[in-house]
């Protein structure tokens, strides 16, 4: 265990790879608590959320929710959110453990004289449950765990698993189908036994945050902290589709306009060594010459795919798939080439 | 917590471990490092054979997963032999067997009786149990 952001984190149970492996093959199920919930409640809920995020949540039902990037005024990404629509007047909002500090007062900045907001951070646990096998697992987990199948992608229901009464979403950080479970932190002992149990016989193993890791950089879902921040934009990020310039005011929404009409100077590419090494975060990126490039901003070798693979930011130009690049790995440069992404793609 | 130690060689506090064997010394590192880096998936020996090398300067990088390790020298000499094509080829051989296969370096040492300053056994297995 770990500390991070105020939680012990279980960051590896049997082997990184190996439940790496588990989570592609079978299932996983990974304690993910320490993420940060907060709710919106009242009829300006939506317009408070709208005012601060760059998608577009006036599009969501009941019941469905969206990936969202939440800007600063110069249009640098403060955090990474999916944004829950319960009902029209009661929203969750989700935000990554380390901006909790920042983003919740954010929040209630925004939210001063319009609607309620409460941190439900220390209240709300969440598991998730990930992996090919993952909506058979829910399956055997009572008898409302078969109707989750039928939830699209980013569709989420109240749900009873294993005796323990839940939301359950069909959203993931891993590139596999499955689920994230919100509970009352006082039943997540019981929650997350019960789905072992219920999971056993199908593969189900309890995976952790460095598994989280490999299995998110594979399908090129963003990490905060590494491959986005505040000195990052959401275009050259990769996440201009989660940029509604068409939406009314947010924040945020000159600085991008401006940036996309400026024209972008980097971007964040895939690439995968070709040499022998392992890019890191923080290394340099440079083309043949020795010259940076950029920088690497999440680097690991990759189980599924048995090779060594990364993300940096490049500058425009050198960003072409097929390009060689190369990583300064503690002062040896070692060839890589850019690659599309996601490197890995379930079957479906 | 136990780790696996064998008292038919010495360790170090940066958890290499030093085997005489014949003229030369095998160096390697110890399960306990091995059980901190997790899935050794690179293994990078930077010298090579001839090569002189310094007692705590570094020879190579232990990479797992998640992080890397430096290779110290635990003594002075001239590099004999290096376990390169083993590694190279198979990184989790390190997993496998840290004491056996997966030596990193052999070294001529200059000064021999530098190994009666290292950890012996039960001094490292001391040390384990302070550190946790």
């Amino acid at each position: 265990m770990v500390p991070f952001a105020g939680y012990d984190m279980p960051v590896q149970y049997e082997g990184v790879k190996q439940e790496h492996l588990a989570v592609r093959r079978a299932a996983g199920l990974f304690d993910v608590s320490h993420m940060g919930e907060f709710e919106l409640d009242g009829i300006e809920a939506l317009a408070v959320i709208d005012s601060l995020i760059t998608n577009d949540a006036s599009k969501l039902a009941d019941g469905r929710a969206l990936y969202t990037c939440a800007c600063n005024e110069r249009g640098t990404i403060l955090d990474d959110l999916i944004v829950y629509r319960l009902r029209e007047d009661k929203w969750l909002v989700v935000c990554n453990a380390s901006n909790r500090d920042k983003i919740l007062p954010h929040f209630t900045a925004a939210a001063a004289g319009r609607c309620a907001i409460e941190d439900a951070t220390e209240r709300t646990a969440l598991i998730a449950l990930q992996g090919p096998q993952a909506m058979a697992v829910a399956a055997r987990a009572g008898s409302e765990g078969a109707a989750l199948a039928e939830l699209q992608s980013f569709e989420l229901r109240e749900a009873s698993l294993v005796g323990v009464e839940c939301i359950a979403a069909r959203t993931g950080y891993t590139g596999e189908d499955g689920i994230e479970i919100f509970c009352d932190a006082d039943d997540a002992v019981s929650l997350w036994r019960g789905l072992l149990e219920a999971g056993r016989e199908l593969g189900l193993a309890p995976a952790g945050l460095a598994a989280r890791d490999t299995l998110r950089l594979e399908a090129r879902l963003s990490l905060y902290g590494n491959d986005i921040d505040e000195t990052t934009n959401p275009l050259e990020a990769g996440l201009g589709w989660t940029v509604k310039l068409g939406k009314a005011e947010f924040l945020g929404k000159e600085a991008l306009l401006a940036l996309k009409a400026g024209g972008l100077n980097r971007k964040l590419v895939g690439f995968e060594m070709v040499g022998r090494g392992i890019a890191r975060h923080g290394y340099a990126l440079l083309d043949a010459t020795g010259n940076t490039i950029g920088n690497c901003t999440s680097g690991s070798p990759a189980p599924s795919l048995e090779k060594s693979i990364g993300l940096g930011y490049v500058t425009l130009g050198q960003d072409a798939i097929g390009t060689k690049i190369y990583v300064d790995c503690r002062g040896k440069s070692i060839e890589a080439v850019v690659v599309p992404t996601p490197f890995y793609k379930r079957a479906t | 917590m136990s780790h696996h130690i064998t008292n038919d060689r010495v360790y170090t506090t940066d958890h290499e471990w030093a085997k005489e064997e014949g003229d030369v010394v095998l160096i390697g590192i110890t399960a306990y490092a091995v059980e901190q880096l997790g899935d050794i998936t690179l293994v990078n020996l930077d010298v090579a054979e001839g090569d002189v090398i310094e007692a705590g300067k570094p020879f190579g990088t232990v990479e797992s997963v998640k992080t890397l390790a430096d290779l110290f020298a635990p003594l002075s000499g001239t590099i004999v032999r290096v376990n390169k094509a083993a590694l190279e080829e198979r990184p989790e051989l390190v997993n496998e067997d840290c004491y056996g296969a997966a030596w990193m370096v052999a070294i001529a040492p200059t000064d021999r009786s530098v190994l009666n300053g290292l950890l012996d056994a039960v001094a490292y297995a001391k040390l384990l149990e302070t550190t946790h």
